[in-house]
């Protein structure tokens, strides 16, 4: 832009900047700042308790290493994930598919699987909490009148994942399918009639020559999104299981969460925290990386 | 249009003829038929009424085009053809036989949509080998990962490469197997979309305005293709346009659809010189036909101030009345335009009286806007040689007060509902003569 000098030019130059300072600013302030200071205070013992504390350099960083915590709540967080991630793609996928072809109630069913998106997801898990309680929750109601044992949803250290993923899933799926509602009302009618014409009429053809290849670049932002959602995970296990039972739902960010706020080890929480961040970072870029080439023709 | 493969020359055009005799059963063309016969098709959309009681015939190897306004049902009754909807009532008939209920891939057609619907995540090869892989390759064979060790996707393969290679070439293609259709100009895609219908090897080419995506020269060119496609594979050809010139210029016999109704079905030349309707004679023919209004009383048509005896051939249903009269702007012949000294002239035909307003200039031809004396209210078209608006020296004549004749013969009579009033031959020699006929006449007399 500025490869002429002229005077003229050399005030616009200027006036850009002053321009874009404001909004440049902001950024600064919000998102560049706190992640600096956290940086910092990474590479501290600082505590919540005391004013006083000491530069200790990367011990923080060397801790996570051997710290069992780290080790128990990254391998909380990927089960979860793993639970949670295929089921909010795959179900959210297969009920945008089904809702798309119906043409009566489905925008009271978009209405309805979108709800829970609506809620507030704090308020929500107190519900949850209540529907999974395992004497009179009305989940287990059903399960033993179906006759079988009733089921400790949320204190057993087998169960607290999953159902854990289940309400997450609840949460999201709303979301996820209104995206894929969207994609697939892009793909051209035309297509599916082409394809019909040169033969694949098949609902499996039709989803693999069609659906899928055009549903590309949303089936990317759902999931990257929704990885985030998972590794994010923290205001359920928060109000209804406080990382119990014996710690076996204990996700990275609530770690982070009790190590800071808890146990007030600010710096070792910092340094969590910022993990954290370059976690997400790398996964996000990763998946754009190797994904975006294929889905954008 | 940026690239330019297509306008490239190619020598072996005429030599190789653009014949894409099927790869796959060349020994099977003889027995192939496709007549196509649609036995009073309905279709609404709601309350719309989208098509009344459509029937028609086309005979194996035929070019027919459906020819009509936006919005008529054109578009419909093709996709009724391809399967693509259900009509609500009446028969569709391949070589005999009703498919209503059989599904596209079944019906033996290709279609060309508008747009093309060419797959865009898929290479120009993928795109044209997708009809085949479906034919050929059973389910488990086509599924993504399980297909590496299916035998049969291997053992289909080569064939089915070889088969998309012969087409590309054939349509010139070839250099362009590898690319998306993102990175194909308009006429490129126009051309893979043909290729794609082309390689499962048809019995009906169905066409859905196929050139209207375009620009006019290449729209020429391909339309010239299309001809030479058709008479190179003897296919049966379903065209829908609303071009009428497109309709016109390319097929054998057009069909004019208008608000759901085929209006007239026929040779271009009949709808364009025997027009049942006045909507026909409207919608066939540009310049649009002249239509002023008349009255027929004692065996006279009159209009304005002026009188000519008609004969109404026997069958026809009014004797009197009003009428609307038709004269294609061709067949209205500039006689007397002031300060031009024309030589010797044939003056037959009925003399009007003709008040000039505007004046465009086609090239070859002028279009002369005005009005007849007595129609004050109907501006008339009138389509001449340039020679006969303009002077020899090539100056217009400045005067305003023109005179034109009418061969009586041209003159095309259509009752006030728009029905064609047939007319008895007229029983002169002269009045009978084409209008161009005379022009050449008169030519010939000019340079003697
Ligand atoms: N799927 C549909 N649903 C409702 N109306 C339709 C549908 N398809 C076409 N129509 C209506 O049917 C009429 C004919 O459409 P079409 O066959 O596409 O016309 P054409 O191709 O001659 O322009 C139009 O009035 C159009 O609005
Ligand atoms: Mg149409």
């Amino acid at each position: 832009m500025a490869t002429t000098s002229g005077p003229l030019q050399r005030a616009q130059t200027r006036l850009a900047y002053w321009l874009v300072a404001p909004a440049t600013l902001l950024i600064l302030l919000i998102y560049v700042l706190p992640i600096i200071v956290v940086f910092a205070a990474s590479l501290t013992d600082y505590t919540l308790v005391s004013d006083y504390y000491e530069f200790v350099g990367l011990d923080n960083y060397r801790k996570m290493a051997t710290d069992a915590q780290f080790g128990n709540a990254l391998h909380n967080t990927f089960v979860f994930a793993l639970l949670f991630l295929p089921a909010a793609f795959v179900v959210s996928l297969v009920l945008a598919i089904a809702i798309q072809e119906r043409k009566r109630f489905r925008s009271i069913l978009e209405i309805v699987y979108f709800l829970p998106v609506t809620s507030t997801l704090a308020a929500m898990a107190l519900v949850w909490s209540a529907l999974l309680d395992s004497r009179q929750g009305i989940v287990n109601g059903i399960v033993t009148s179906l006759g079988f044992a009733p089921l400790n949803f949320l204190g057993s250290e087998d169960l607290v994942l999953i159902s854990l993923a289940a309400i997450s899933l609840w949460s999201i799926i709303g979301f996820n399918m209104v995206l894929f509602l969207a994609g697939l009302t892009a793909i051209p009618t035309n297509l599916y009639e082409a394809a019909a014409i040169d033969g694949a009429d098949h609902p499996i053809d039709k989803f693999l020559k069609v659906t899928w290849p055009m549903l590309g670049p949303t089936a990317m932002f759902v999931a990257i999104t929704t990885s985030i959602t998972a590794f994010k995970l923290f205001d359920t296990v928060a109000i209804i299981t406080r990382g119990g039972p014996d710690k076996a739902s204990e996700v990275y960010l609530y770690l982070a969460f009790l190590e800071g706020f808890e146990y007030f080890n600010m710096g070792y929480s910092s340094a969590l925290s910022l993990v954290f961040i370059l976690l997400i970072l790398l996964f996000a870029l990763v998946q754009a990386v190797f994904v975006d080439r294929r889905v954008h023709y | 249009m940026p690239r330019s493969d297509h306008q490239a020359p190619r020598p072996n055009r005429q030599a190789a003829p653009t014949a894409v005799c099927r790869p796959s059963c060349p020994g099977l063309r003889e027995i192939i038929m496709a007549k196509l016969s649609l036995n009073k098709i309905g279709k609404s959309f709601g309350k719309t009424v989208v098509l009344k009681d459509i029937s028609l015939d086309i005979e194996d190897g035929e070019f027919v085009s459906l020819v009509g306004q936006s919005g008529c049902g054109k578009s419909t009754l093709l996709r009724i053809i391809a399967g693509l909807e259900a009509p609500d009532s009446g028969d569709i008939l391949i070589d005999g036989v009703r498919v209503n209920d059989t599904a596209p891939k079944h019906r033996n057609i290709a279609m060309v949509f508008q747009d093309y619907a060419l797959y865009p995540h898929m290479s120009v090869a993928e795109n044209m080998a997708m009809p085949l892989i479906m034919a050929r390759l059973p389910l488990h064979a086509r599924l993504p990962l399980a297909r590496r060790l299916s035998p049969a996707h291997r053992r289909h393969k080569p064939g089915i490469q070889r088969d998309v290679a012969e087409v590309a070439r054939k349509l010139h293609i070839e250099h362009l197997l590898d690319r998306r259709p993102a990175q194909l100009s308009g006429g490129q895609r126009q051309r893979v979309a043909l290729g794609r219908a082309l390689v499962r090897d048809p019995k009906i080419f169905l066409m859905d305005e196929p050139l209207s995506n375009l620009d006019a020269k290449l729209r020429m060119q391909v339309r010239r293709e299309i001809c030479e496609l058709h008479a190179s594979s003897g296919l049966t050809f379903v065209y829908v346009t609303h071009d009428q010139i497109e309709a016109m210029t390319m097929s054998d016999r057009v069909a004019l659809m208008h608000g759901g109704s085929i209006l007239q079905i026929g040779a271009p030349n009949a709808l364009y010189s025997d027009p049942d309707n006045v909507d026909v004679a409207r919608f066939i023919g540009s310049p649009e036909i002249n239509i002023l209004p008349g009255v027929i009383e004692n065996g006279a048509l009159r209009a304005g101030d002026i009188s000519v005896p008609v004969r109404l051939a026997p069958g026809c249903k009014i004797r009197s009345g009003a009428v609307q009269i038709g004269l294609r702007p061709e067949h209205l012949v500039l006689e007397k335009v002031p300060e031009l000294a024309y030589p010797a002239r044939i003056g037959t035909g009925i003399p009007l009286a003709f008040r000039k307003h505007t004046i465009e200039d086609l090239g070859a031809e002028v279009l002369v806007h005005g009005r007849l004396a007595g129609h004050p209210d109907h501006e008339v078209r009138i389509r001449a040689q340039k020679s006969d608006a303009y002077g020899a020296g090539g100056t217009l004549a400045s005067a305003k007060d023109w005179e034109v004749r009418i061969n009586p013969a041209h003159i095309l009579l259509f009752d006030a509902t728009g029905s064609r009033l047939p007319t008895e031959p007229a029983n002169s020699d002269r009045e009978a003569e084409p209008a161009a006929m005379r022009r050449g006449l008169r030519q010939q007399a000019g340079l003697a």
